[in-house]
């Protein structure tokens, strides 16, 4: 028998004044997974995570920890259980009347046994990690939005948690940051393993991290699946949803969306079957960004990521597809190119990464070292496109090896 | 039509009030209850019950000097056409420093740290609530009862008898003030009686008071502040309104615990 998941809601209802807001919730988190929730605006997705963090109580159902029901347990065992925890309010939270360290120092120093030099070493880290330099001493109410994200999210990781919990993690950031917050969940979470439960709106960028989606809607759980599964899934509601969400470009890169992408290496595939059309994709990736990540902050594999997409454009035609295929992954679709002629594009590409200075996207002057790798692959009418696409993967070698001094 | 139902509609409604009343003040007492029993869990916070220290009694020093030193000047005034009248201005001296140690300083110092403490408390506090700080505080294992209130507590505890201490003193300068160097009664009289008129009991009496409104004034304050989001009000709304509630509640609860606490002390 496997093991129960580590969260588990079971028929969990809610009544908050005349809104029945959960109306028998059912939701199984997995250990060392990330899931996430979408939804509509007022669908009751803050007041779903409360309940599993413990801020607010069922009225009917049952919260299970590792397939204890938290109702059931003793209070030293609810202080450990909520010492795994924690959470990245929707609105921040920071304590207006503490400056920006005491506000992410505050969960270390409130423990017992804490060492005031070890919580200065770990609360710096965490705030240069998230690209918040010279607003120690600020307080909240004199940083902008964005930084007061930061700042939450750096109150949240300085515990090293088992479980966080982010309310709209991204809601109000640039698309960099977005997208350096969320590689930074999921560099977090490979590094450390945690246990993520964001709800968010950023579709389809929350599915490159997430591996599990659930969509609450009237107070259910709509749909549970894998971020492919509720792509494809049969429900129209469900799939409207997404696809009014979509926009066709990625906000950051402003290359194809993955949905885009998809579409194209369909109808591409479907001309090679029936018209012997040749086409070719290469999947180019950054390499190990969290090297990058924890040198130059996560901010920097972001700026450089849309610059060589910058690049990948200006050297493919205007029948080329270039998308944004998983968070640090773009894939570039070459009609009527066979592996000879993709292959020097990509040696196109890197003989203009060489003349150009990469790195001027990075303000700070540190020194990192980062590789780009493709993978070139000719498809055949036989294959499918997940043969294909894996065999991208597999074909993946360097092609291009950056410096900065 | 007349029926039972209307005949037990307004019993009904006076017995739903009683119970929220009732409910309500164990909460309250509950609530002091805690926060107390708190500040003494290791590690005591002596840096946030010194900040309130400071908040509470410090800042509140200039304030309880200025209507103490009015207060004893008008007593003074008021002692002296009153007295003169019997020919016994030499009175004055026990009369000021009575009214003084066992009535006005204690509760006159506790209405304005009501005005100038208690209201900043009570709207912090709820600002602190609405802006889900307090929530935040919670997902952090951190007890807010113990990080937020008990540190207030304990700060009150130790202000409210020192500032009641220093209006008393002020107070009797005041009522010097106006009595002798104004009116002409003889400043050694004056001294001396209020010397030889106050006991020992008068004093503890007097700090007894201030003990206790410290314990009404903070809770009540605090109470209204932390339990904002309970109310039918959202938002800044709901923020004024429990300021307007804890500033209003804890005068009139300290006027009748002074009357309560006098029938005993006397």
């Amino acid at each position: 028998m496997s093991a129960p998941p580590l969260i588990q809601l079971q028929d969990v209802v809610k009544t908050l004044g005349a809104n029945r807001v959960l109306d028998g919730v059912n939701l199984s988190i997995h250990r060392g997974e990330i899931t996430a929730i979408i939804g509509k605006s007022g669908s009751g997705k803050s007041v779903l995570l409360k309940h599993i963090i413990g801020l607010l109580e069922p009225d009917e159902g049952s919260i299970l920890f590792e397939g204890r029901r938290r109702a059931a347990m003793s209070p030293p065992e609810k202080k450990a259980l909520r010492q795994k925890f924690s959470y990245v309010f929707q609105e921040t939270a920071l304590f207006d009347f503490l400056t920006v360290v005491e506000n992410v120092a505050l969960p270390l120093a409130e423990r017992k046994h804490a060492v005031p030099a070890e919580i200065q070493r770990r609360v710096r880290d965490k705030l240069s990690q998230l690209d918040l330099y010279d607003v120690d001493h600020k307080y909240p109410a004199q940083l902008s939005g964005g930084m007061k994200k930061r700042v939450a999210l750096a109150r949240a990781l300085v515990t090293e948690p088992d479980i966080v919990l982010f309310d709209e993690p991204t809601t109000g950031l640039d698309p960099i940051r977005k997208n350096a917050v969320h590689s930074m969940i999921s560099d977090y979470q490979r590094r450390f393993g945690f246990t993520g439960v964001v709800v968010s709106h950023e579709i389809p960028d929350i599915f490159f991290i997430a591996q599990r989606v659930a969509m609450i809607d009237g107070g259910r759980i709509r749909f549970e699946g894998t971020p492919e599964d509720i792509q494809q899934a049969p429900d129209s509601e469900v799939r409207n949803f997404i696809e009014g969400l979509e926009s066709p470009r990625d906000p950051m890169t402003g290359i194809a969306s993955h949905s885009i992408g998809q579409q194209h290496l369909r109808r591409e595939m479907s001309r090679l079957q029936r018209h012997r059309k040749p086409f070719s994709i290469v999947l180019m990736a950054m390499d190990h960004p969290e090297n990058i990540d924890r040198i130059a902050g996560h901010m920097a594999s972001q700026k450089l990521l849309k610059r060589f997409a910058d690049h990948v454009i200006q050297n493919s035609y205007l029948t080329d597809t270039c998308f944004r295929y998983a968070i640090n992954k773009i894939m570039v679709l070459l009609p009527d190119t066979d592996e000879g002629q993709a292959h020097s594009f990509c040696r196109k590409i890197s003989r203009t990464l060489r003349q150009s200075a990469l790195f001027d996207a990075l303000d700070k002057s540190r020194h990192v070292g980062y590789t780009l790798s493709a993978g070139v692959v000719q498809a055949r009418p036989d294959s499918g496109l997940e043969e294909l696409i894996a065999a991208a993967e597999k074909e993946q070698a360097v092609f291009y090896e950056g410096r900065k001094e | 039509m007349f029926s039972l139902v209307t005949l037990k509609t307004p019993v009904a409604a006076i017995g739903r009030e009683v119970l929220g009343f009732t409910r309500n003040l164990g909460r309250l007492f509950l609530f002091f209850a805690r926060g107390f029993l708190l500040i003494f869990q290791p590690p005591i916070q002596f840096d946030k019950i010194r900040q309130q220290i400071f908040f509470i009694g410090m800042k509140s020093v200039f304030v309880i000097c200025l209507t103490a030193a009015f207060t004893g000047m008008v007593l003074g005034l008021q002692g002296y056409y009153a007295l003169v009248k019997y020919g016994s201005t030499a009175a004055l001296g026990s009369a000021v420093a009575l009214s003084l140690v066992r009535e006005m300083g204690p509760v006159l110092t506790a209405v304005m740290v009501i005005a100038r403490a208690g209201s900043a408390m009570a709207a912090e506090i709820g600002i602190m609530r609405i802006s889900e700080q307090i929530d935040a505080l919670k997902t952090m294992d951190v007890n807010p009862l113990r990080y937020l209130i008990s540190p207030r507590i304990a700060a009150a505890l130790v202000c409210f008898p020192l500032l009641t201490a220093i209006f008393d003193v002020v107070g009797l300068f005041g009522g010097y003030l106006s009595g002798s160097a104004l009116l002409g009664v003889n400043p050694a009289f004056y001294f001396s009686r209020a010397q030889s008129s106050v006991e020992t009991g008068d004093i503890i009496g007097g700090f007894i008071k201030a003990l206790v409104f410290a314990v009404v004034t903070v809770t009540i304050c605090c109470y209204q502040g932390y339990y904002t989001h309970t109310r039918a009000e959202f938002g800044a709304k709901g923020v004024s309104i429990s300021t307007t509630s804890a500033v209003v509640i804890s005068c009139v609860l300290v006027l009748l615990t002074d009357y309560v606490l006098t029938t005993f002390l006397l």
